[in-house]
């Protein structure tokens, strides 16, 4: 298959491109959800990022929560943004941050004024910005403008056999054409963290991928209680014939086909050493990783199942396939690209990747995913540890 | 020839059934992905679609070599045939 060189997408005020125009109210805090979905209530065509935390975070957990906040509010598939706080401070922090990608964002705090008060004068911004937005065209920009992220979820042997080789071949044919690519789920990646790391660009990014599995590791070996077979693998992993985290963790990381990572990533990092593939350190678990994915700036996810995960994410469109032909049968609403066929052998995993190549080409020209139509919007931030 | 299993690697004891379920002394045929290659088994036990089949007799303390890595010991011997998953096999880690 030719894969095209071009798609349709917004071309935003600081050179990236996104593959979706979103006007977004983002609450700095959990207490500031009711009136971010106030505001989006009020204006049709904007959307609320409601979340848990925001309050009386410190240190290192507290960087995540800006860098995630100023990640999700510059994604490129973010045309505008109101940011509704509690209070000016951090408010005015999350605003100077998005305002560095040249995009219309502006904030409002609710001490002084009242929710009622604040939700009149963010409606009255949100209105503005979404019919402004609402003019934005599509425009034809280089594939080298996708960012793709990756992540696989509700894992069973299918999905080591056939769904995530289908993700790395496409990974090996589109990453010679300029894209960025990332994966993550440093916990899942435990039995095969050797071989992974084998696959550093350089021996600096091998060794940092390395100290990042090894810190996470030792952080589970603490916690745990029990055995952690309860958590990894998941009931639904071991019902679909998965049965150790080696056998988890080898599948997953079929994900990257032959590519070479250049970096290890912070969670929500934008990646600063140009195209190709890189390491994010990130939970397993899906909703809090596509949130830290788009917050780092990735404009289209893939997400390969196996018994079949429905998450999806406000901003960042969510690709499912899946080659577990009981999971299109009882579930198939939730899946856009059926590579099942790759088990009866009536497809091949280079056809299977020309399909996903089609199939991500149609969602970031602007069809709907499976999860945005079904109305998927799960935003998760991490949390690092307990609150001051 | 429907494929009724499907072997990663070479060196791999195990295979994964990629059909909906395959019965007691069925005679199955397996492909083995790395090489292109064909080999038969008759299985013992009833195994559904996704579970792991034993490609050897494993005993006690064996590793398990799926994508040709290790993922996992034997903690119950395995007859040549029978379902391989979490009541015989067990993780090295954690």
């Amino acid at each position: 298959m030719e894969i095209p060189k071009s798609f349709l997408g917004y071309k935003r005020e600081n050179g990236r491109a996104g593959t979706r125009n979103h006007v977004i109210i983002l609450p700095v805090d959990d207490i500031s959800n009711a009136c971010a979905e106030a505001v989006a209530n009020n204006i049709k065509g904007t959307i609320a990022l409601p979340h848990s935390y925001g309050r009386l975070q410190f240190g290192a957990d507290l960087e995540l929560h800006f860098r995630t906040m100023i990640g999700t509010g510059s994604n490129p598939n973010v045309a505008a943004v109101i940011v509704i706080g509690i209070e000016p401070k951090w408010t005015k922090k999350i605003v100077d941050g998005i305002a560095k990608t040249g995009k219309p964002v502006e904030g409002f705090h609710i001490e002084r004024t009242g929710d009622i008060g604040t939700v009149m004068k963010a409606s009255k911004k949100a209105q503005e910005y979404v019919m402004w937005a609402s003019e934005k065209q599509r425009e034809e920009c280089p594939i080298s403008d996708l960012w793709i992220s990756v992540k696989c979820g509700e894992s069973d042997t299918t999905s080591g056999l056939a769904a995530n080789p289908t993700v790395g071949n496409l990974m090996d044919k589109l990453e010679p054409l300029g894209v960025h690519l990332c994966f993550g789920e440093t916990s899942e990646l435990t039995g095969a963290e050797k071989v992974c790391a084998t696959r550093g660009a350089t021996k600096e990014a091998s060794d940092k991928f390395m100290k990042t599995w090894s810190a996470y590791n030792d952080f589970i070996l603490k916690e745990a209680t029990d055995d952690l077979s309860e958590s990894q693998p998941t009931a639904g992993n071991i019902a679909g014939g998965l049965t150790t985290i080696e056998e988890k963790a080898f599948g997953n990381f079929q994900k990257i086909g032959n590519c070479k990572f250049v970096d290890v990533l912070e969670p929500a990092e934008e990646p600063k050493k140009g195209k190709g593939l890189y390491f994010m350190d990130t939970s397993s678990a899906a909703a809090e990783c596509v949130t830290l994915q788009a917050a780092a700036g990735f404009n289209i996810h893939l997400f390969p199942t196996g018994q079949g995960n429905i998450v999806g994410n406000p901003i960042e469109p969510v690709i499912k396939l899946t080659a577990n032909p009981l999971t299109v049968k009882g579930m198939g609403e939730h899946i856009d690209c059926d590579v099942s066929k790759i088990l009866s052998r009536e497809m091949n995993m280079s056809q299977a990747g020309d399909k996903l190549i089609e199939t991500t080409l149609k969602v970031a020209n602007g069809r709907l995913t499976c999860a945005e139509a079904l109305g998927h919007r799960e935003f998760v931030m991490t949390k690092l540890y307990r609150s001051a | 020839m429907a494929t009724d299993i499907i072997i990663h690697d070479q060196k791999d004891n195990v295979g994964v059934v990629v059909i909906e379920k395959i019965t007691p002394k069925q005679d199955c045929n397996c492909w083995i992905m790395e090489n292109d290659s064909s080999v038969k088994i008759q299985s013992v036990d009833e195994i559904p679609l996704g579970h792991k089949i034993a490609m050897n007799d494993l005993n006690e303390g064996d590793t398990i070599l799926k994508y040709g890595h290790d993922i996992g010991k034997v903690v119950k011997a395995i007859k040549k045939g029978e379902h391989v998953h979490v009541h015989n096999v067990k993780t090295k880690k954690w």
